[in-house]
Formats: C-alpha cells, structure tokens, sequence
C-alpha cells in the first residue's frame, strides 16, 4: 500500500463512487459507461448524499447499480424514468438527478416521456446508453438503429432511425451532446457540464451490445465507431475552482460557461460548429446522418434556460420538507374559506 | 298530509348543451336554497360542447332528501328534439313551460297539466343584440317566468344572483334584466292556475353547496398534499381546477409569489401517476385525481408502487365505462379493477366516500394512510358525488396532525446498527423508508420493481419472493382497522338488511324512510373502504336477508365480498343493480325491492312518486 488514494474536496475516493459489481455482459459499453460516471462523479465531487439515480428498465437501466452505492435510486418501470423524476424532483428540487436510459427504454415505449421532460426542461441529467437494440430483451431492433444497420442473425432495418440528439435539440432541449463509450476523454467533461447545467441535460452515449449488435455490418458496433467517429471539438471541464490548466491560442477555443460557475471549454477541431446556434446543431446531426458518421461532442447549449421547478415558483427548499404549518391553513384561514364558501 | 312539510316537487329543465342554461339552473338552485328549502340539484349532461340535449333536475324537498327523482313536477321545455319525450315525463297535475314556437305540446288531457307557452326566443331577440350573449340570456328568462309560477321571492332570486356572479359583478344587471323580463311577460300575458308553489322553509342553515370534487381538493390541500399530478378527464378535471384556486389563495408567499405545491398537467395519466410515485418516494405528499380509463393507464405504475412500497393517492371518479363509455354519466364500474389494479397479487386499500364531507375527509385519510401503510391508496367517488353540488354541513377542520408513517432520518439512524428497508421489525407488516437525500452512510436504498429482499437487495429467490409477498398482505389486513368501517343504522326488528357504498346512500336512506313510513323496518349498512373489515360479516351475520345497492353491472362489491367473506355469508345477499348512467335515486331501490320482496309472497304496491306505498300479505 503506501501510497494515499487521492480524494476530492469532499475528502472522498473514487472507490466511494463505486456500486455494486456489473451483472452485464463483460466488454458491454454500459459498464464503460459506469467507470466514466465514476469518474466524473469523483472528479467533480458530486455529494452521494445529494444524488438521486433514476431510471427504468434495460441492461442499460440496471447500471445504476454499479454505481455511487450511497446514493438513492430508483428503478421505475420500462420508459417512464422521466415521470419518476419528474415527481421526485418536485417533492425535493435540490438533489441531483442523473437518469440512466436505454435507446429502447428512451425511444420506443418512453419517447412521450422524454419528449415532454425536455420541453419542461426539468433540472436533471439524462444519459441514453445507445446501442441500437434492445439488449435485455436479446437483440431486437431499436428505434435508434440506423437505417441498413444489420442485426445479429442478418435482417436489415429498413425503417428511418430517431435521432435522440436531433430529436431534443428540436424539442428545445437546453443542453444536448453525444458521446461513444469508448471515449472517456470526451465523455466525461460531457457528463461533468451536464451536471454542472440547470436544466434538462440530454446525453446520447453510443454504447456497443457486444452480445447483440457489435457484428460487421452494425452501425453502432465498436469498430464501426472507430471508424465513424466525427468529433465536434476537444472538450475541458474547468470547475470554478480549480486553476486553468491548458490554455489554447486566441480564437481556438471557446469556453461555455455552466450555471454552478464552471466553464466547458471546447478546442475546435476541424469543424466550425458553435454550439449555441440551434439551427446549426440540427444541421451538423443531419449532415452526420446523411454520411453516416456519428457526430460527438457538445451538440447545443443554452445555459439562459429556465428550469421546470422555478418556472412552477417551487421556493428554494423542498416540499418534502415543508411542516404541516405550511401546508395547512389554519383555523381562521380555513374558516374564511369556508364563509366565502356560503 | 300538510302541504308544506311534504313539498317534494322536482323541476326539470331540458335545454341544449352549450346554450349557458348552467348559470340559470344554478340561479334556480341558489334561489331555493336561499329559501330554506332542501335542494337536490343533479345535472345530467351529454359529452359535448354544444348542441346535444341536456337536463336540469332540480328537486326541492321539506323532508331533505338529497337523491334526485326522475319524473317533472313542473317541466322548462327548451329544446325542439326532445320536446315530445321531455312533456311526457311531467307527472299528472304538473306544469308544462315551453318555447312557444315549438307548437302544439300534444299533452294528455287527462294529465291535467298547466302549460305556459313562452315566446323565449322572440323576446330575447327584442331584448338583447348579441347574438353569443342573447342565448344566454334566454335561460335567465325562464328563471323570472318560473319563479311567476312557483312563488319565488325577489329577495332569494336576488341573492342567488348575487352568489352566481359573485366575481362578475358586470354581468349582474344584464342577468337581473333577463330574469324581470321574463317575470313580466308572465304578468302580462298568462295566468297561474295549478297549486304547485314553493313556500319559504328554514331549513338550510348553516348548510352549504358544495361539488364532491371541490371537497376532494380541500382534503388535498387539508392533508398537506404538495405534488398533484393530473391529465383532464371528465368528471375528474374540476379536481384538478379546484385545487388550483385553492392553492393560488392558500399556497402562494404573497411577497415571493413562491407556491407550496406543485400542480402539474402531465403528458397523460402513465405521467402522472409516475409523477406522483416519484413525489412520494422523495417524500411529498402526492396524489392524482383521474376516471377509468386513466386508472387503466396508471395499472402499471400502481403495480410499481405496491411492489416498491410507496405512498401514493389515486382519486377515481367514475364515470361510465367500458371504454369512453358514458362518459358525462355516472357508476360505480370501477371499484373491483382498482382494488386489485395491476398484474401480480396486488391488493390496494379503496375509500368509499358517501357524501361531501367525506369526500373531504377521505382524502386527508388517504394521504395519511398512504405515508402510514407505504402503498398506493384509492378514493373511489363518482360523478354524481364529484360533480353535482350537494346540499352539505360545511367541511370540518381536521382534528389530527398528519401521520407521516415509518421514516427514518439522520438522526434516527444514527442509533442503528443496519438499515434494511423491507424489513417488518414490530410486526405489522411496515418496514421503515428513509428519503433520499438523507444525510447519513446508511440512508441509501435500491428502489426497484423487481425481486428483492429485506436490504432491498435484487433477488429472484423462491423464499425471498414469498416472504416479501406475505408481508405485503399482512401489512394491508393489519392497517383495515385504520381504514373507515362500514356506518350502521339498524331498526329494532329489521326485515331485512341493505347495503350500499358511495354516492348510493341518498337514494338508499330516503328508501329506507319510505319503507319506515309503511311499517316496514331494514338495517342499513354502508361500507365506506375495503378490504372489508368484520362488521360486514356481523352485519350478514343478523340480517336474513340482504339487499346489496350498487351502480354496475356486476354486482363488484358483491363479487369482491364473496371472495372475503363466508359463503353462508355472502349467500344472503341479493344484488340490486343500477347501471343506466343516471344517478341512483330512491324509487330505483324501492321499485327493485318491491319486485324482490313479491317473489317472496311480500306485495309493496307501486312505489311511485309520492311513495304512496302500500303493502298487502
Ligand atoms: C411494459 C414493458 N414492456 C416490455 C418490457 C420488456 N423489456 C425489458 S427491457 C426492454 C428493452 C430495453 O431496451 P433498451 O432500453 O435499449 O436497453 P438495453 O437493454 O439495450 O440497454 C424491454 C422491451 C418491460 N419490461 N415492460
Ligand atoms: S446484452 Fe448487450 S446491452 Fe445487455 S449487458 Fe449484454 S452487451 Fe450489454
Ligand atoms: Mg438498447
């Protein structure tokens, strides 16, 4: 031993963000994706005492296990997660939300959900965990997959796939980004800045089923990505406290700043995309999907947005914690009442 | 008899939907009301915006009775397609009041009817310029022609408008004209004949109008409900509106403009029923109010919430169904589909709420029992309680604090050892919650649907299931003593026993006082909640023979007593089913056992409207 694991402000270790271990398929992007949540989770210090894990039926679903084991969670029924949320997040606005989803779990059965989760922009982070099938239910096309994607046993999806991303930018969402679970660099400033927004956070990680849809001919497989991958642009988390440590030359980044003070700077790559232009995020996603690359990175940011508790004038502290003096009028009140009543 | 104390006499407005006869009806109403007289009002309207027929049924009684009746006393005639079919439901003696350009009403002579041609239309032409405002208006005009005839006084036509328009006072005068006008061209152009009069009683104080659905938001706001969720459904939305205004004068800083509650229309009822389970298990006090067919949307998530154990409140007005159904008339369809709602062993505690005031009440019970038995609980009104305005003792303030049930917070964790959260440790089935975002290693849990054991751990194992399963029984048969238990009232002597739930009550206690008028005495039980508790059965127990009153088909309250109770028991009951969409009224039930007592060797002679009842061996 010898050596003292590292610890974040709030004095924890990255093993405190741990859960159980995975019971998915060994090599499945969403236990990559669980390291990378672990990570951000750390890095950024997030208090397990102010998370609540969301989500509701898959493989994809199931992750919140395997993570940040102080935390609440709660695994709903199949596509509601955002309803669940929803409540939970008005009963006690001041936790954090991170909901787990799946491509079948966002795009089928919950699509209404999800849509109206993001038009209400309700303060939370929704991570898709996007592999094209339905795992849990072994292998059958999801809404996501791509058009001529080919499945395990050879049958070609002839249906238009639903881009996740396109689909919340479309809706309004305040803050969209993809990521491939292969790429923890990118992915974990991405998780980081979500957290950090007020609003609804969307976050489409392409997520290879190795048992079910990792095979030639697959668009969402591993190598496929490797070969597909269009990044948007090279991403720092800078968190308010801490010091800048790489600085680019003038007019090579660009920094967004988040709600909590922090900054997501974005280094431009090739690409000329400035993510708080709508239209050009819808653009850059259907240009992707004409190309049949797979744009990642920070697709569209609006950190002015108005979240769904303070537009319903929720006070700062939670309902659930309101005494019952506060809830209930009192005798006089009441008795006022009921003479207007008359 | 004397007039006055057994003036029961039952106006009928039949009008077009759409045309704003609501407002005048409830002019009517309040005027009566305001006389002291006993009002039943019950409106019986199509599922449409305009156009379809629509009725008023407004009975006046000295004796109180708050069941309606079917047949018209004294009918407004004011819709063309139904005119003919509308004159035959005037009872014999009664008065006939019509739009005159309808033409001859072709009444049956021997019915010796008063009858009142008004040329309506014409003179709210001459009257009033607006068009919009004009059909309005020719609604007030029946008011002042009804009030010629019935004897209304100024004084109560004037607070009755008073008390309609309160908050519009621009549309007063317009309202008050429309009214004089019509009470002039009665003074002018015809004259009263016939005895039908309504004389001043005092017998309305302290008694209020109110909508059950009115009292169901005030027992949400009573009980401390802060996350309501909803998706509009007749005859549940006026749920949802109450509420609202309530909480915009009771729930608002008046200097942040910050709101203690959160409404929220949601996506549909699968949202809102997921929006109130995630509410309550972050630990608000969270319910919804919906029909049918969103009860039926909500059937998973219910299941979720059973399984999960977690505090939450379905209000179901029941309209009719299967399907869309009726949905603007009322039934009792839905009482064995919630109790048991979900796939699974499920089994849910149901509020039968019999009037307005536990409307009220049950609602603040549901939200306590709900956080006290960690499980989703239901209140089953319906439309003819939700919807009508019911003559009704003013809402009690609530006498108990709120029972917040088994939740652990930091400090209460900090003298344990372990945290399980399924685990029973007294006894009664209710193991202990913590809510997130408690402060302390051992607060957090893994809430899911799926198998689990006592540290809510994931499990499909065969002892695991079983025990979480008994328990989960256990927890709901030792709470039935929480629940409200059946109300009595049995005559010394009793022939026989009557039972009925919910909005039945009216019309069965004003049977029962029919009966009691011929020398016929019944014990009367009401069950206010399942699952059943033990007076049901010692009820049975004393009772040879038992009428069950319900408002279905199926007889669901029978069906779910024979799955409880003993079969020598349940093998008493007879079923008196009513299903018709239309509220219960008395003559249902006395008719009904009139044809059941016959077959026995019992004659009840016609039990018709003045309940002239006779009864022969
Ligand atoms: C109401 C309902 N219908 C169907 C299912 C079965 N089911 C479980 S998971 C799943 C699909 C999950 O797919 P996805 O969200 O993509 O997650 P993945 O397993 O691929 O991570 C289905 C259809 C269910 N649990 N509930
Ligand atoms: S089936 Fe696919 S999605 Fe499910 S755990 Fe295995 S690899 Fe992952
Ligand atoms: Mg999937």
């Amino acid at each position: 031993m010898g050596v003292a694991a590292k610890v974040n402000p709030l004095g924890l270790t990255r093993d405190d963000y741990k859960g159980l271990a995975t019971t998915l398929c060994a090599g499945c992007g969403h236990n990559s994706i669980t390291n990378h949540l672990v990570k951000a989770l750390f890095e950024s210090g997030v208090d397990p005492y102010r998370m609540a894990k969301m989500s509701g039926i898959g493989c994809s679903s199931k992750a919140t296990a395997y993570f940040m084991e102080r935390s609440h969670a709660f695994n709903a029924v199949h596509g509601r997660m955002p309803a669940v949320t929803t409540g939970a997040a008005l009963a006690n606005r001041q936790l954090l939300y991170l909901g787990i989803s799946g491509d079948g779990d966002t795009a089928s059965i919950g699509l209404g959900q999800f849509c109206h989760l993001v038009r209400r922009n309700l303060d939370c982070t929704y991570v898709i965990e996007d592999n094209g099938v339905y795992g849990l239910t072994k292998g059958q096309f999801s809404a996501t997959a791509d058009i001529g994607s080919v499945q395990k046993r050879g049958a070609v999806n002839e249906l238009e796939t639903i881009d996740i991303a396109a689909l919340a930018v479309q809706l309004g969402a305040s803050f969209v980004a993809r990521g491939f679970s292969g790429d923890g660099g990118q992915l974990v400033p991405l998780l980081r800045a979500a957290m950090a927004h007020r609003g609804t956070a969307i976050l489409d990680v392409i997520s290879p089923c190795v048992t079910f849809n990792d095979h030639a001919g697959s668009t969402k497989s591993y190598a496929y990505l490797k070969e597909h991958d269009l990044i948007l642009q090279e991403l720092d988390f800078v968190a308010h406290r801490d010091e800048v440590v790489v600085s680019y030359p003038e007019g090579e980044s660009v920094d967004v700043a988040l709600h909590d003070g922090s900054v997501l700077r974005l280094r431009k790559l090739g690409q000329q995309h400035d993510p708080l232009d709508r239209l050009a995020a819808l653009t850059v996603l259907d240009r992707g999907r004409q190309s049949g690359e797979v744009v990642t990175g920070l697709i569209y940011v609006n950190p002015e947005a108005v979240d769904f508790c303070s537009r319903e004038h929720l006070p700062a502290a939670p309902l659930r914690d309101m005494k019952e003096a506060e809830l209930r009028p009192d005798r006089q009140r009441f008795a006022e009442l009921i003479a207007s009543w008359s | 008899m004397d007039e006055i104390a057994g003036m029961d006499l039952n106006l009928v407005m039949a009008t077009v939907n759409g045309s704003g006869s609501q407002s005048a009806n409830l002019v009517l109403t309040r005027a009566l009301f305001a006389m002291g007289v006993p009002v039943a009002p019950k409106n019986i309207f199509p599922s449409n915006i305009e156009g379809l027929p629509t009725w008023f049924f407004l009975r006046a009684n000295a004796a109180g009775h708050l069941a309606g009746r079917r047949e018209a006393d004294l009918l407004v005639a004011l819709n063309r397609a139904t005119f003919h079919q509308d004159v035959a439901r005037i009872l014999a003696g009664g008065v006939l009041v019509f739009e005159q350009a309808f033409g001859d009403p072709q009444v049956d002579p021997e019915a010796h009817l008063s009858t009142y041609p008004v040329p309506f239309g014409k003179l709210a032409k001459e009257a009033v310029s607006d068009p919009d405002l004009r059909k309005y208006l020719t609604n007030m005009i029946y008011v002042g022609v009804v009030a010629e005839i019935l004897g209304l006084p100024e004084k109560a036509l004037e607070s009755a408008l008073a008390r309609q328009f309160r908050g519009k006072p621009r549309a007063l005068p317009e309202n008050r004209a429309a009214i004089e006008l019509g009470r002039s061209y009665f003074k002018e152009n015809l004259t009263r004949s016939g005895s039908l009069a309504v004389h001043p009683l005092d017998q309305n104080k302290g008694k209020l109008l109110l909508e059950g659905n009115q009292a169901v938001a005030l027992g949400a706001l009573m009980g401390g409900c802060s996350v309501f969720a909803w998706y509009p459904i007749t005859p549940s939305s006026s749920v949802a509106e109450h509420l609202t205004s309530l909480s915009d004068r009771l729930r608002v800083d008046p200097s942040t403009g910050e709101r203690r509650i959160a409404i929220v229309q949601a996506e549909d009822e699968l949202a809102a029923a997921g929006m109130v389970i995630g509410a309550g298990w972050a630990g608000a006090r969270s319910m919804t109010a919906t029909s049918g067919p969103g009860i039926s949307l909500m059937a998973e998530f219910v299941g979720l919430a059973y399984f999960a154990e977690i505090p939450s409140v379905f209000v179901d007005i029941q309209r009719v169904g299967p399907s869309t159904g009726l949905p603007t008339r009322t039934m009792q369809g839905d009482l064995q589909f919630a109790y048991s709602l979900s796939h699974g062993d499920t089994r849910h505690p149901i509020l039968l709420p019999g009037s307005v005031v536990e409307a009220y009440t049950f609602t603040q019970m549901a939200l306590d029992l709900a956080e006290r038995v960690q499980t989703p609980v239901f209140v089953l009104s319906d439309l003819d309680l939700g919807m009508n305005l019911w003559m009704t003792d003013p809402p009690p303030y609530p006498e108990q604090p709120f029972d917040r049930g088994k939740v652990l917070g930091e400090e209460e964790l900090q003298g344990m050892a372990k945290f399980e959260r399924y685990r029973d440790l007294d006894g009664d089935g209710i193991a202990a919650r913590t809510l997130p975002g408690t402060r302390h290693p051992l607060a957090a849990y893994f809430t899911r649907g799926s198998g689990h054991d006592e540290a809510a751990r994931y499990t499909e194992s065969e002892e695991a299931y079983p025990r979480v399963m008994d328990r989960l029984r256990r927890k709901l048969d030792s709470a039935v003593w929480r629940l409200p238990q059946p109300e009595e009232s049995t005559e010394e002597g009793a022939e026989f026993g009557i039972i009925a739930y919910g909005s039945s009550d009216a019309a069965v206690a004003e049977a029962r006082s029919a009966l009691s008028s011929l020398g016929i005495r019944t014990g009367y039980l009401r069950i206010r909640s399942l699952p059943p508790g033990p007076a049901i059965a010692s009820f049975l127990g004393r009772h040879q023979r038992v009428y069950l009153v319900e408002q279905n088909r199926d007889g669901q309250m029978l069906q779910v007593l024979r799955s409880e109770l003993a079969p020598g028991l349940t093998g008493r009951i007879q079923s008196i089913l009513h299903y018709d969409g239309f509220p219960l009224f008395a003559a249902d039930v006395l008719e009904a056992i009139r044809t059941m007592e016959a077959g026995r060797g019992v004659r009840l002679t016609s039990l018709e409207s003045d309940a002239a009842v006779e009864r022969t061996r």
